[in-house]
């Protein structure tokens, strides 16, 4: 009300110089240690008897350089593959909790197929996976098997199907029981309750955990490279076997760090407003 | 009759809720349930709304056995409402979403039309101004107002109101309180679980004391309330008074 023509008592206004004072000091203070460890950090590294020697072989400008543009050309396929890895994840992962909602005698298998599945591919190294679809399924001689990307995509939309499906079911199991009792009272039949209220809410919940395993997929589309695609990884191997310098693994790693970085932001700032929501809202 | 519950039996593991309970509601009669926490209030409306099944007994909705397994739920509680103590708002809908999901989803209705019909509604109960806004940015007796609108516009032939002012400010149950006298001077059919026994008074036709799940006396408020024949209703009244809610 009369906020802007109060003013502070000699009280307050000796508690508002205590508080800024005590901010200078901390802020003095982080910026002196954070000095101190990055030069003793800088010191044991430069200062390793073999820091020369690693500085060749890891942090070569001329190599890393050379390879640039083969690595940059692999990243745009991890970009792609990502991009439509994600999607179909999510959607898989949607699916399969949503199916072990599903009540009633006439779906015991396939309810008992979908548990199967989240407990198998959460256990299942992705490695393995990869290997086994990029290797197995074409050693089955079908007519029409898509080629080794292909199948290496399906193992990351497999694998990381079943994590998401997981977050998914504990979205909706985070629902109140409560909020399904106020749309069945309202003549709502199951489906209806589990479309209008019950998934809306769950998948705004657990929007950041969501994201946060599509940054985890993110850095394991480099896996692909197992099956033979030349993506960011491939590339930097071509390019360490060619000039025996592990500088384009470094390249690559950097690259895909800066990659995640938008999607960390992102995940960070949904995380942040939820939290937010929850505390307003409550 | 408009809903008899006969010789209903609910059991939650060993114990018992609801025993040998038998109740009648006629067309525009207000019921009001009565008696100490735990004493199956609560659980008589969700059974009555098929929200648990019970373990014996038969519950009829103008004289059909609504209990009958082979009874779609569903089509059953679209002619009952049912209105709950912590209001069960969606929170991701606007007032507006809230309140017209049921009628375009389940009765089919036009969007539109619904829509006008809700925006009346909002007018009569003072909330015109809050139809687009969260759940979360009105009060408690707002809520609870959007809540029974919300119940209103499927035009069910029974409303259960479950203690509905019990998680409200005291200055808050006074709105709440005067909507729903108004649909008892509209004819609506009630049965009210509540802890306000001067309301219960005012608006009840008859109020019923439930205790250990049973009827244990029922009558016109001024008997049951004003002049208990049961020792078990005298104290609990008693309690109530020092309580200070009578």
């Amino acid at each position: 009300m009369s906020t802007e023509l109060h003013q502070p008592s000699e009280i307050q206004r000796g508690r508002i110089a205590y508080r800024r004072r005590q901010t200078i000091r901390s802020v003095l203070l982080a910026a002196l240690s954070t000095a101190v460890v990055g030069v003793l950090l800088m010191v044991a590294v430069t200062g390793a008897p073999g820091w020369d020697r690693v500085k060749q072989s890891f942090f070569s400008p001329e190599v890393a350089w050379r390879w640039l543009p083969q690595i940059l050309e692999g990243l745009w396929l991890n970009v792609r593959l990502l991009v439509v890895c994600a999607g179909l994840a999510l959607a898989l992962g949607l699916l399969i909790a949503t199916l072990r909602t599903l009540r009633g005698p006439v779906f015991f298998p396939v309810r008992a197929l979908a548990t199967g599945y989240t407990y198998t591919f959460r256990g299942l190294p992705l490695i393995i996976v990869i290997y086994l679809m990029a290797f197995g399924v074409p050693g089955l001689r079908l007519q029409g098997t898509p080629g080794v990307l292909v199948l290496g995509g399906a193992a990351l939309v497999i694998t990381y199907g079943a994590y998401l499906a997981e977050v998914f079911r504990a979205g909706i199991e985070s629902v109140h029981p409560s909020q399904l009792a106020a749309a069945r009272s309202l003549g709502l039949t199951y489906r209806q309750t589990m479309r209008h209220v019950v998934l809306p809410q769950a998948i705004r919940r657990v929007a950041p955990p969501l994201l946060n395993d599509t940054v985890a997929l993110q850095k394991d589309v480099g896996l692909v490279s197992l099956a033979g695609p030349i993506d960011a990884v491939r590339a930097a191997q071509i390019g360490v076997a060619q000039d025996a310098n592990y500088t384009p693994y470094i390249v690559a790693g950097v690259l895909f760090v800066l990659l995640a970085l938008p999607l960390i932001g992102v995940t960070d700032w949904v995380t942040l407003r939820a939290a937010r929501r929850q505390s307003a809202g409550a | 009759m408009l809903l008899s519950c006969e010789h209903v039996r609910k059991t939650f593991g060993s114990a018992v809720v609801l025993d040998d309970l038998s109740l009648e509601v006629d067309e525009h009669q207000v019921v009001a349930l009565i008696g100490a926490s735990g004493s199956g209030k609560s659980t008589l409306l969700r059974c009555v709304n098929l929200l648990t099944d019970i373990d014996d007994g038969t519950i009829r909705l103008d004289g059909e056995d609504i209990t009958d397994p082979r009874v779609n739920p569903d089509e059953v509680r679209q002619r009952i409402g049912m209105v709950f103590q912590s209001y069960n708002l969606f929170p991701h809908m606007t007032v507006l979403r809230n309140i017209t999901l049921a009628p375009v989803r389940v009765h089919k209705r036009s969007a539109a039309e619904t829509r006008e019909q809700a925006l009346q509604w909002l007018d009569r109960v003072g909330l015109a101004d809050k139809a687009d806004s969260y759940p979360d940015r009105l009060s408690g007796g707002q809520q609870q107002r959007v809540a029974i609108v919300r119940a209103l516009v499927n035009s069910p032939r029974l409303l259960l109101l479950d203690e509905v002012t019990s998680a409200l400010d005291p200055e808050l149950v006074g709105e709440v309180l005067t909507m729903i006298r108004g649909l008892k001077d509209e004819g609506m059919t009630m049965v009210l679980a509540t802890h306000e026994m001067g309301f219960a008074r005012q608006v009840a036709d008859r109020v019923v004391f439930l205790d250990g799940g049973r009827v244990l006396e029922a009558g016109p408020p001024e008997q049951v309330l004003g002049d208990p024949t049961e020792a078990r209703t005298r104290q609990f009244l008693a309690r109530i008074i020092e309580a200070g809610r009578l």
